[in-house]
């Protein structure tokens, strides 16, 4: 055979040398490729957390969208305000009141869907190097946002009630003390995502005086508050204090994620930022989406529409619960969410629930691991279990296909005499959630 | 050129469901652009009655790891008469399973790493102290560990110590109930492809494989930009055609057809130690065998419709 061609020397990537040095870490990883067999129905994927919208009575919206494009298509389906359109930020502010929020529409910023806002607020606020405190364990989506601006995020330990004010306070002076520059705290109070947790009231307070007396802007961020099962909603911290939050919200799980649509409710300074951030990112916030939502609230009962959802999600918590008490063996212990999307589990001493994916993937049931919701390593013992789109009777067999894949990986430990003393690093930022 | 219409199977429920994806894809490209009518198919229970009624296309399977590379799924093709591209369902098996074909490899007079080939349920009815320790002192260190059926390095550790072998065993058996142990050989690490469109298998150029970070594992091999490739690879002319020779006589030891690709090491003596061989390589965007195609002024998709003519002309036979 002929070898006659020059020799390739590639990186099979041209670009590689032009790429910003914050996309440095942006890589390949087999355990998120492992997700992609999560999305195959065989497989009970306790992992995503998709909300689940069969309930919505799509042929309404349906007939109401027609008749939108009908009446004001023109208008819809043009560009718009940067800072999204008058009507849908006064319903927004009628949504807010629920949880306590006296918020005025010029002071709300439409986004595409919150995610948006805090990648808004981050580029507002951080310079590479600039220090973002955060709840340990946190979303895994915000780590990867102040990741892309090259933020620090230094973990704030927080046990059934929600983030420790002592350790905010130590946080705060330690990171000051190290001559490191801190921007914000990022909180999620109502069912913390991965934990589940509620932040209790009292701590609510505690968190925006010491923020407030620090001065240190509080991001709080709200995507589950109306989904709390047990008990009314418990007022959000921006209700307490208007100058010192910047509030996101969202419709994805309320009414539907597919439009894309959330807000920041920010301080008058604040929001001018935003909104000119917006306008540099998007020139303005999906339109059509916004008036679909728009019309859905002013068409439907959306509260009851909320209440249907509580009831299914309630119905699918319950479920995951007893799976859990049923199938998970001695020595794991979990969160009880009284609202939102999960439940966080903490296996045996000794397990790595990154390094048993493939067994769990291979016995058809998938879970988030829970190194994914720390910016610093930790969360090797933890694992993150959605409730919120399998049935109960799809969630009861995926607890028992988990329960077999932690046996079988306790059996291996033990087998080979695998060191099961605690990791010594799970307890110097807290191990998440007390759950004891 | 052809304009039959072929039926490229990717995905699967394996681990390695990502890249056979991507793997699928880019040989879906490769034939539309040569041709052929192309439909993309996943492995669902509908697949056998989806085969028969596109009238039993010839199948190009792309599925790596699991049933798609055991030979299951090929047993599965052979049964309901579907012609397909690649070697057999008993060779595939053969090939598949690390503890089967390195040792058919050195019985064929190749070099081979010294390996011990454990089952889980040894540890367990023998006690793991003592095989972990009987294990140090045969290979020595550093050492691999490898789940015996799995690829694109899932599972794979290097130890160095006694101390970190059994946590490496303990990854590897998360990925299936056999491991693999094997001594350790420094080198170039190199792939060589091996394609046979009729008149007998030919090796393509070696494929040289320098990853940034010192380790081939999963992120070095499909993150672009992550590892530097020189194809043909930089060796003497003489050790290039003992690679050559290598995968060659590998994909003739295991029985293999159409196409393969051998992994190896080229040793500090210049000699090439086989690592494994697969029979779905990888057709990704940073995958070796298209890279070597390349530089053997070939064309996936010419290639690969070449290899479609042989499987129609062959038929259904096992």
């Amino acid at each position: 055979m002929s070898l006659e061609q020059p020799r390739r020397d590639t990186r099979l990537d041209r670009y590689v040398e032009t790429y910003a040095e914050r996309t440095h870490g942006l890589r390949v990883s087999a355990v998120r490729a492992l997700f992609s067999v999560a999305n195959r129905p065989e497989v009970v994927s306790l992992a995503g957390g998709m909300p689940n919208i069969s309930d919505l009575p799509l042929d309404i919206i349906g007939s109401k969208i027609g008749e939108l494009i009908a009446t004001r298509g023109t208008q819809a389906m043009q560009y718009g305000s940067g800072q999204g359109e008058e009507v849908i930020r006064e319903q927004i502010c009628e949504v807010m009141s629920l949880e306590g929020i006296n918020g005025h529409p010029d002071d709300v910023t439409i986004t595409t869907g919150s995610q948006q806002a805090l990648d808004l607020v981050t580029r507002t606020f951080i310079d590479p190097g600039d220090v973002v405190l955060a709840e340990a364990p946190s979303y895994v989506g915000a780590l990867g946002t102040f990741q892309a601006y090259q933020a620090q995020v230094v973990h704030v330990a927080m046990d059934d009630d929600g983030m420790l004010p002592e350790a905010l306070t130590a946080a705060i002076r330690t990171v000051r003390s190290q001559g490191r520059r801190l921007k914000f705290l990022y909180t999620i109070p109502n069912f913390n995502n991965p934990s589940g947790v509620l932040t209790s009231l009292e701590r609510r307070h505690e968190i925006a005086l010491i923020c407030r007396e620090e001065n240190v802007l509080i991001v709080e961020d709200n995507p589950y508050g109306l989904l709390s099962l047990d008990a009314d909603p418990i007022p959000a911290i921006r209700s307490f204090d208007a100058e010192n939050v910047v509030y996101l919200g969202s419709f994805s799980k309320t009414f539907a994620p597919g439009f894309r649509v959330g807000w920041a409710l920010a301080p008058h300074a604040v929001r001018e930022k935003l909104v000119m951030a917006q306008e540099s990112a998007t020139l303005c916030p999906p339109v059509f989406s916004q008036f679909v939502i728009s019309t859905y609230l002013s068409n439907w009962d959306w509260k009851a529409q909320i209440t249907v959802f509580k009831d299914m999600y309630r119905a699918r918590r319950d479920a995951l619960l007893d799976g859990l008490t049923a199938h998970m063996p001695a020595g794991t212990t979990w969160t009880h969410p009284k609202g939102g999307f999960f439940v966080w589990v903490t296996l045996p001493e000794g397990l790595d629930s990154q390094a048993l994916l493939p067994r769990a993937v291979t016995n058809r049931v998938a879970y988030v691991p829970g190194t994914a919701f720390y910016a610093d390593g930790l969360g090797s013992r933890n694992m993150r279990l959605s409730y919120c789109f399998p049935t109960p009777e799809r969630i009861l067999e995926g607890t028992r296909r988990l329960g077999e894949v932690l046996d079988a990986e306790l059996e291996i430990h033990t087998m080979f005499g695998i060191d099961s003393t605690p990791h010594p690093h799970d307890f110097a930022s807290g191990p998440g959630p007390d759950v004891s | 050129m052809s304009s039959d219409l072929v039926v490229v199977l990717a995905g699967g429920l394996s681990h390695e469901r990502e890249v056979s994806l991507r793997s699928g894809r880019r040989a879906a490209q490769a034939l539309r652009d040569v041709g052929h009518e192309v439909v993309e198919l996943d492995v669902s229970s509908s697949l056998l009655g989806r085969l028969e009624e596109l009238g039993k296309p010839v199948v190009v399977p792309m599925l790596h790891g699991g049933a798609g590379e055991d030979g299951a799924l090929r047993q599965a093709l052979e049964l309901a008469e579907v012609p397909f591209v690649g070697s057999g369902s008993k060779s595939a098996r053969v090939a598949f399973d690390k503890a089967i074909a390195t040792p058919r490899v050195a019985s064929a007079g190749w070099a081979t790493p010294a390996q011990v080939a454990l089952p889980d349920d040894m540890f367990r009815e023998l006690g793991a102290p003592a095989l972990v320790a009987a294990l140090a002192k045969h290979l020595g260190f550093p050492m691999m560990v490898k789940p015996a059926r799995s690829g694109s390095a899932l599972g794979c550790a290097k130890v160095e110590r006694i101390e970190d072998l059994p946590s490496a065993m303990v990854q590897a058996y998360a990925y299936g109930g056999v491991a693999v142990v094997e001594r350790f050989v420094t080198g170039i690490e190199v792939a060589v492809p091996v394609i046979d469109t009729g008149s007998g298998p030919m090796a393509l150029p070696a494929v040289e494989i320098r990853p940034d970070s010192g380790v081939y594992d999963y992120t070095a091999r499909y993150t672009a930009g992550a590892t530097r490739f020189l194809a043909p690879a930089e060796l003497s002319d003489d050790v290039a055609e003992r690679c050559a020779q290598l995968a060659i006589g590998a994909h003739q030891a295991l029985g293999l057809r159409d196409l393969s690709r051998t992994d190896l090491i080229v040793d500090a003596d210049g000699t090439p130690v086989f690592l494994e061989a697969n029979v779905a390589p990888g057709m990704t965007e940073t995958s070796t065998m298209p890279l070597s195609m390349e530089a053997a002024g070939m064309d996936l998709g010419h290639v690969l419709s070449s290899l479609i003519a042989l499987a129609r002309l062959r038929g259904a036979e096992a």
